[in-house]
């Protein structure tokens, strides 16, 4: 299939993007990386009639530190979550997660922000921002707001923003010495999109959990956190019986849904499995 | 497609001038912005190296350079890359940096129709830059997001280690 015909405008600034779709108005879209929108396009899934190129935008570019946070630029490539070292250091969760996300040279053009902004409930890096905490830095015609992760993702393929907003950038907490972190999915192929998939960051103090954020993808319409088993976990130190218990308590925390590919209950037992493993990472201080 | 085109805006499939340095040669062409850089490359700039697949980023028969990165020439319209620089097969082939991927190619028979092979040596040949010794499995890692329908993929990733394996002792392969 190719594309229903379209205008293309690339735009130079944030104001010039966000004053041409305002123009625009619902027919317009803002296209990143691309390697959703085009698919999309193609299948005729989609139609706008306006394209705002936001690649050459370069207030939206580049990783920096910024306070207690990691600045991270929306348009940063998924390769570039490999190769940059504030990335590793700063935000290694991200790191760790970053060669799970789809195939190479999609990584060479896909966008932190373009993720983000499509919230694809199987996709590794909204999930991720659930378990750093991170803000979103939205840009809009009434001017610019942080919203928190937690607050971000709605419904399926639903969040925050607001028709005509740019996510500008991303904020990601620095990473401190007393925390650990793990990241692992489970999928038929690599490359593919995972079955279940799961990251976490957690606090120590000595062998004893002060905090952690435990996120899942593909569990659900959004990307989760599963309140119930980090509840068990905080204030304790890591044995099997403290894992047996955050497992059984993912029963309260996920519903999956009934889906073609595998049934809910295969997929509450993939996300126990999965938990298990990676609390058994985090207990080696991995 | 025409059918749906009665549908369409008046305006929308106005061209746009585009220009970009394809295979070391600067060229322009006129554009419509729905125009993917695939179709362009084949239809307008006769460059039929770069294969159109599944036209949705699956297959990675459509690879090409973009900037001296990989990327697949059915996610992005011509309009994106103005102003790129696009290596394509053909330049690729020209200008014999990945001769020594093809000479294995072809002695290992890591191709029978060849559909998938211009993807597969784009992806290889990043591969290679970036990677000095890539494991078998670095190399199955990297062809992830390329289809090959006929020869089961042992045969290319045998050939791409035997690449890397005589690049790094020194000479080219074979
Ligand atoms: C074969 C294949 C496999 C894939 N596998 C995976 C995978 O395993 N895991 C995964 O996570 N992803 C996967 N992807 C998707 C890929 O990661 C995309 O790059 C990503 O989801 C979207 O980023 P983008 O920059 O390409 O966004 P685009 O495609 O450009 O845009 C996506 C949407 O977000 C909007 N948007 C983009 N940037 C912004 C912004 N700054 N502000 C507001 N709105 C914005 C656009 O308007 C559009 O609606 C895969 C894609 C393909 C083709
Ligand atoms: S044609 Fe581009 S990936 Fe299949
Ligand atoms: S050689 Fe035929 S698809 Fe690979």
């Amino acid at each position: 299939m190719k594309a229903r015909a379209f205008s293309y405008f690339r735009a130079a600034t944030i104001d010039q993007a966000l004053d041409a779709h305002a123009r625009a108005g619902e027919d317009a879209r803002f296209i990143a990386g691309g390697q959703s929108l085009v698919p999309a396009l193609s299948l005729r899934l989609q139609a706008p009639r306006l394209l705002i190129d936001i690649t050459h935008i370069d207030e939206l570019r580049g990783v920096r530190r910024d306070g207690g946070y990691l600045r991270i630029g929306a348009l940063t490539r998924h390769c570039e979550m490999l190769s940059e070292p504030l990335i590793a250091e700063f935000a290694p969760l991200l790191h760790a997660a970053a060669p799970f996300v789809a195939h190479p040279a999609i990584r060479n053009r896909g966008t932190f922000g373009g993720s983000i902004a499509l919230a694809d409930p199987a996709s590794e890096f909204p999930a991720m921002t659930l378990a750093l905490d991170a803000e979103i830095e939205i840009a809009g015609p009434s001017g610019s707001r942080r919203v928190k992760a937690d607050d971000f993702f709605v419904e399926l393929f639903e969040t925050a923003l607001q028709p005509g907003e740019l996510i500008t950038a991303i904020y990601v907490p620095l990473f401190k010495a007393d925390q650990r972190f793990a990241f692992d999915e489970l999928a038929r192929r690599r490359g593919d999109y995972a079955l279940v998939g799961c990251g976490m960051l957690a606090t120590f103090t000595g062998d004893r959990i002060d905090d952690i954020r435990i996120s899942f993808f593909s569990v659900g319409n959004t990307p989760m956190r599963v309140k119930g088993a980090e509840l068990t976990l905080i204030g304790s130190s890591l044995d099997a019986e403290r894992i047996a218990a955050a497992q059984a308590a993912l029963e309260g925390d996920l519903a999956p849904p009934d889906s073609d590919e595998i049934p809910p209950a295969m997929r509450l037992h993939l996300a126990r499995v999965l938990l298990g493993r990676l609390l058994g990472r985090l207990c080696e201080g991995e | 497609m025409s059918g749906f085109d009665e549908t369409l805006p008046d305006d929308a499939d106005e061209t746009v001038r585009v220009r970009f340095i394809v295979n070391g040669r600067k060229v322009a062409c006129e554009v419509a912005p729905r125009e993917t850089l695939v179709d362009c490359l084949r239809n307008a700039l006769e460059l039929t190296g770069t294969h159109a697949g599944c036209e949705m980023g699956a297959c990675g028969s459509c690879l090409v350079q973009l900037d001296g990165r990989a990327v697949h020439s059915c996610l992005m319209f011509a309009v994106q890359a103005d102003g790129a620089r696009i290596d394509t097969i053909e330049g690729l082939t020209e200008s014999g940096v990945i001769a020594d991927l093809q000479a294995e190619f072809h002695r290992r028979n890591a191709l029978q129709c060849g559909f998938c092979t211009p993807g597969m040596l784009v992806n290889a040949h990043e591969l290679l830059s970036q990677v000095a010794q890539p494991s078998r499995e670095d190399i199955r890692d990297a062809l992830s997001g390329n289809y090959c329908r006929c020869t089961g993929y042992e045969a290319i990733v045998d050939a791409i280690e035997a690449v890397a394996k005589a690049r790094s002792e020194g000479g080219g392969a074979s």
